[in-house]
């Protein structure tokens, strides 16, 4: 019995930490190419989470259908906000972009704040308490489907950079950006871009981490610390490794509530980036720089 | 007294009208004015101490809630449980905060782990250590741990037990203080060898610069400083919680006046806190006043005036004020 109760919580773990690799994978890409460390990404997830609650509460949408939608609208979002608001700090001091992007973060919570209070939202979905039971291990429907919808969309995400052709001038332009720019890429346009597709991510994440906890301003900050975590755990630049990342921690926090305090379980996750800070600086599946 | 012989006529006249106005601000200002004066000077000796990690050393830290909090838990800890005064418990606090700052800064400079990456490791011990006193039992967890206000006491001003006089004059020392051994550093041999890691690490270490021994000081100095704030918090405010005293924005908000007001200056982190801090509070009444009770509406302004700051004048107000008031060293 306990042995069955250990590999449920792995699971449950596993699950959550694809949607968390999700989100992370945004950060990643941002990242990885426009060199711009998104501050605010974890308040852009929970602004996801609300439009997600929102459209459930108003329209019975379900939130993974939802994930559309929201990240369509990020995408946009994300394509205007690197283009007239970020880009001029494209190639700046890191603390002159920390400062811009610590300032949107401020205003984006405390915007939720308030709209909504600090008060928690839960979308109450029907098929909320379903799960499935495969070998005696309990599974949740929820995290299968959440689980399922990240993986789609970070396969989309992998096969666009992978064959697509504008996929691949964004990963010249990380690759090198002197070179990207003398061959006639249009680089402000593919920085836009890729911020948009990090952006989308986030979006999509948010939406279906609204199945998984529930809403209020205060997650922001701890999913902004998240999202690095993960990424420095699976390694910079690796979009692999922010998924790897993403169910290291996942588990690692399950297994934390689960056996210590569930107020604890970010310690862990602290632990763990101290240890590959210290042992592999450059991520599980980073390359040395 | 090189670091005031360094400095123009102009600039000197200045200093001293700022030093004595501030000296004898308690004649005019009420409670409330004071009480802001206190947080404004906190801001700008925190500010100061960051400053020497960043602004001189270029090592961004994003963590130094951790060192504030352990000064303040230790000195507080001490006082509660063993009676100890703030002076001792001042330095044990100091020796604590350097112990972790300096597993920091061998974890961080030994592998090499720079910009971003060093940033994010400053910001895991602190919230590493946030969450372990939260399960504390010896330092009342989250609950939060106080420092008892008795009658007896009251005028122990030795043991920091006293109105806001004492603390508006012991936040002017500390500012005051901060400002003069910033000046002394930067004007040491050791602050050129910061500039020189800060612009070109493998420059100075070709220079023969032990580019390690320089960083390390300089985390050990900006911790030992930053614990110091943490005591006089813990005495001022006679509360503590881990939850906000270790928290991520308290890191952030240490670290905004030294960037608004210039980084990597002498004066940027006073001028800094002199402008957010009013900033700050004005918005609150400004909001009150205005009918939007909404929590958060004060903080949107804040963030958009943060994003206005790093628009117009990013690399800091001080630079441009300086060549404005005509104090550029000749």
């Amino acid at each position: 019995m306990p042995f069955d109760f250990y590999v449920t919580v792995a699971v449950q773990g596993v699950l959550t930490g694809l949607v968390y690799g999700l989100m992370a994978l945004g950060l990643s890409v941002i990242f990885g190419v426009v060199r711009v460390v998104n501050f605010a990404h974890g308040e852009f997830a929970v602004v996801a989470m609300y439009l997600a609650f929102l459209g459930f509460a108003a329209f019975g949408l379900d939130p993974i259908l939802a994930m559309l939608p929201i990240g369509l609208g990020f995408f946009g979002l994300g394509y205007l906000l690197q283009r007239h608001l970020i880009n001029p700090f494209v190639g700046r001091p890191e603390h002159e972009q920390f400062i811009l992007l610590v300032g949107l973060a401020i205003v984006l919570v405390n915007g939720l704040l308030m709209l909504f209070g600090p008060d928690t939202r839960h979308a109450n979905l029907p098929y909320g308490f379903d799960s499935y039971e495969v070998a005696n291990v309990l599974i949740d429907k929820v995290r299968v489907y959440a689980a399922a919808a990240a993986l789609v969309v970070a396969a989309c995400l992998f096969a666009f950079f992978r064959w697509s052709r504008t996929g691949m001038a964004i990963r010249a332009c990380a690759d090198n950006l002197l070179g990207a720019a003398i061959v006639g890429l249009d680089v402000k346009h593919l920085y836009a871009l890729t911020f948009g597709l990090g952006m989308a991510c986030v979006g999509a994440a948010g939406a279906l981490m609204v199945v998984l906890a529930d809403a209020t301003p205060m997650l922001a900050p701890a999913f902004t610390l998240l999202a690095f975590t993960i990424v420095i755990v699976g390694g910079m630049g690796s979009m692999a490794g922010a998924l790897v990342g993403g169910i290291l921690i996942g588990v690692s926090e399950a297994f934390a509530s689960f056996l210590v305090a569930p107020s604890a379980k970010s310690m862990f996750s602290f632990a763990i980036l101290i240890a590959i800070l210290a042992l592999r600086p450059q991520g599980l599946l980073g390359r040395k720089p | 007294m090189s670091v005031f012989a360094a400095l123009n006529g102009r600039a000197r006249w200045l200093l001293a009208l700022f030093v004595a106005s501030l000296a004898l601000a308690p004649v005019a200002a009420d409670r409330y004015i004071l009480s802001v004066l206190i947080l404004i000077f906190y801001f700008a000796y925190l500010g100061q101490a960051w400053n020497i990690m960043m602004g001189f050393a270029g090592q961004l830290s994003l963590g130094h809630s951790l060192y504030v909090g352990l000064g303040a838990y230790v000195a507080a800890a001490l006082w509660t449980k063993f009676g100890v005064g703030p002076w001792a418990g001042m330095f044990a606090g100091m020796a604590v905060a350097m112990a972790f700052g300096a597993a920091i800064g061998w974890l961080g400079f030994r592998f090499g782990i720079a910009g971003v990456y060093f940033a994010l490791l400053t910001i895991a011990f602190a919230e590493f250590t946030r969450i372990a006193f939260d399960h504390m039992d010896w330092t009342g967890r989250a609950g939060g741990l106080f420092l008892p206000v008795r009658a007896e006491q009251a005028h122990q001003w030795w043991n920091l037990r006293g109105g806001p006089l004492l603390f508006y004059y012991l936040a002017l020392a500390l500012m005051l203080g901060a400002l003069w051994l910033c000046a002394a550093l930067r004007a040491a041999r050791i602050g050129h060898y910061w500039l020189a890691v800060r612009e070109d690490e493998a420059a100075a270490r070709a220079l023969g610069i032990d580019v390690f021994a320089v960083k390390m000081k300089a985390v050990l100095i900006s911790s030992a400083m930053a614990s110091v704030g943490g005591t006089f918090y813990a005495f001022y405010y006679n509360n503590l919680f881990p939850a906000q005293i270790f928290d991520m924005s308290r890191s952030i908000e240490m670290i905004l006046a030294p960037i608004v007001g210039g980084l990597g200056t002498l004066i940027g982190p006073i001028l800094g806190a002199f402008i957010l801090t009013p900033l700050g509070e004005g918005l609150i009444a400004a909001t009150e006043e205005a009918g939007l009770s909404a929590p958060g509406t004060k903080a949107v302004f804040y963030g958009l005036a943060l994003m206005a700051i790093v628009w117009v004048a990013p690399s800091g107000v001080w630079p441009w004020l300086r060549r404005k008031l005509g104090l550029e060293t000749p």
